[in-house]
């Protein structure tokens, strides 16, 4: 399935802070996280998260710090408390799409699930 | 890992490492990402070359990326916001549209020279010159007509006020008015130069850079203007010729007038901000004007005769302010917003203090002698130009304390700075459009 371009943009905010709610981690592991949560559905050119993240940094929402694991290094990547106020209100914000969607997708009844129920 | 990566993974540093936008560090994050991506691929069966591959192609392109990253960090590149120029194959060169205008901005001068009396044109040289930079950069962003239209109403209206206005003589509110007028023909260059986007706080900072670049070049300019000119004239004197009338009337204004156009083009030509120079200059002195500062203060409180203090103190703190928003400005303008607090920051905040301790001690002064001796148009354009700095360098205070502190992102205070800029346009609007018939053209 693919996926709209300016959906999987609107949608990396929220899911990047989200992931980092989940704990603290590093670019490669966010993406793997990422694919894993959409079944491999939701994914985008690799490098286009680390801008990403250095705007979240620049803004605040998450702080960054270096080490070396087995000499390779890491950036690591912590929600800060405001980074925690700005999932919260992403989180209310996409609620309320996601409940309208789901309203009002729950009166039209989807075709290919409609052709195999008749 | 084998060898061959290693060395596939120091060609691909290479290569990705000659993108301005992309930093050393950014390389380091991107490394990391490429090497547990291969771990992965060769892990579920693929060979290293394979596997690297497949890495580098994920990762995406490098043009795209180095894009992305430069949108994020401005600083790194602030020169390719604005000139994001396609494929202009049938515009006309650069630099001849450059020379173009700077004869005509020198033209315009020489006919004001001929036509106007001295004073008038000394008032008007800002009106005379400046349009021809905004034109540059409406030629060059491609502004829309609008934008075009609004911006030379603006200039005709400025025209009309410092012109038309009953002034009483070349004193008091004229020139006050003459003063503030530049800074208003300024921020409409600095319109032209983000392409009409005012608004947007990236091309706001774009423009202080450019402004702070600007003067540099300008006054490097000058300097060798005045060494040549200068030789010019003592070879002429030693031929027995005199040639005084052609510099001043001449030479001089013209070269004077051309030279704010090559300025700006020399500042659009440069790369990249590592060439800046504004921020360099901004570190040697915060440092100094800390001690100015102190010294200033031990002055004021310790030996000066604050009775005496009058408006002449004022305007010279005034501009002691305008130097340290100044300064504040370009650290901010060049600093990396992700850098942690260093010495500087704390240094920068100590300057503010200072120039808040000075300024307290100068307004108490002068509020004081103000209910003794009432108010003039000189002593509102100084008090009032006083507060809109105080105002800025007390929440910059409060900002990069947080900062400081770790409390707040350096970006809050960039954010209060750009914000701020148009502020000290419509301080300087009221100076030059609403002071003169409020002090009835006094």
């Amino acid at each position: 399935m693919h996926i709209d371009k300016d959906l999987v943009a609107a949608s990396a905010t929220p899911l990047v802070l989200a992931i980092l709610g989940e704990g603290d981690s590093y670019g490669y592991a966010i993406l793997k996280r990422i694919r894993e949560l959409s079944g491999g559905h939701l994914s985008w050119t690799d490098g286009m998260l680390y801008p990403l993240l250095h705007r979240l940094e620049r803004q605040g929402l998450v702080t960054a710090s270096w080490d070396t694991v087995e000499g390779r290094k890491r950036k690591h990547y912590a929600l800060t408390a405001a980074g925690g106020d700005a999932l919260a209100e992403r989180r209310q914000q996409w609620q309320v799409v996601a409940e309208a969607l789901d309203r009002v997708w729950r009166d039209v009844v989807p075709p290919a699930t409609a052709g195999g129920m008749a | 890992m084998g060898a061959t990566t290693d060395a596939r993974v120091d060609e691909w540093r290479r290569y990705v490492q000659r993108r301005a936008a992309i930093a050393a560090s950014d390389v380091d994050e991107m490394e990391a990402h490429l090497r547990d991506q291969v771990d992965d691929l060769v892990a579920v069966g693929l060979d290293e070359d394979e596997a690297f591959l497949v890495a580098v192609k994920r990762l995406g392109n490098v043009d795209a990326l180095s894009q992305e990253f430069a949108r994020e960090h401005a600083d790194r590149l602030w020169k390719q916001h604005v000139a994001s120029s396609p494929a202009d194959g049938e515009r006309a060169p650069e630099f001849g549209v450059v020379l173009l205008l700077g004869v005509l901005a020198a033209l315009a001068v020489r006919v004001g020279i001929a036509v106007l009396s001295d004073q008038t044109v000394v008032g008007n040289a800002p009106l005379l010159v400046l349009p021809f930079l905004g034109g540059y950069f409406a030629w060059k962003r491609r502004v829309s007509v609008t934008v075009a239209l609004t911006g030379l109403v603006a200039v005709a209206a400025l025209a009309v006020v410092l012109n038309a206005y009953p002034f009483d003589g070349f004193k008091g509110t004229h020139v006050l008015a003459l003063v503030h007028a530049p800074v208003l023909l300024w921020c409409l260059v600095g319109v032209a130069y983000g392409g009409g986007r005012w608004r947007s706080r990236r091309r706001r900072m774009d423009f202080v850079r450019f402004t702070g670049e600007w003067v540099i070049y300008y006054a490097l300019l000058a300097l060798g203007g005045m060494a040549l000119t200068g030789l010019t004239a003592a070879a002429f004197v030693a031929l027995g010729l005199e040639p005084d009338a052609a510099l001043a009337e001449w030479i001089v204004p013209m070269g004077a007038a051309g030279a704010v156009l090559v300025a700006a083009w020399l500042v659009e030509a440069k790369q990249s901000i590592i060439e800046n120079m504004a921020p360099v200059l901004t570190r040697v002195f915060t440092p100094l004007t800390v001690v100015l500062l102190v010294a200033l203060f031990v002055g004021l409180v310790g030996g000066g005769d604050l009775s005496a203090v009058d408006r002449q103190l004022l305007m010279v703190m005034d501009l002691v302010l305008v130097l340290v928003v100044g300064l504040v400005l370009y650290a901010v303008s060049a600093r990396d917003p992700l850098a942690p607090p260093g010495w500087f920051d704390r240094l920068q905040l100590l300057l503010v203090v200072c120039a808040l301790a000075v300024d307290a001690v100068v307004l108490v002064a002068m509020v004081v002698r103000i209910a003794d001796a009432g108010l003039t148009a000189n002593k509102v354009a100084a008090l009032g130009l006083n507060l809109v700095l105080l105002v800025n360098l007390l929440r910059s205070l409060q900002l990069s304390t947080a900062f400081v502190r770790g409390r707040r992102p350096f970006d809050a205070l960039e954010r209060w700075q750009t914000g701020y800029l148009p502020v000290y346009a419509a301080w300087a609007a009221v100076v030059v459009i609403a002071l003169p018939p409020l002090f009835h053209w006094a």
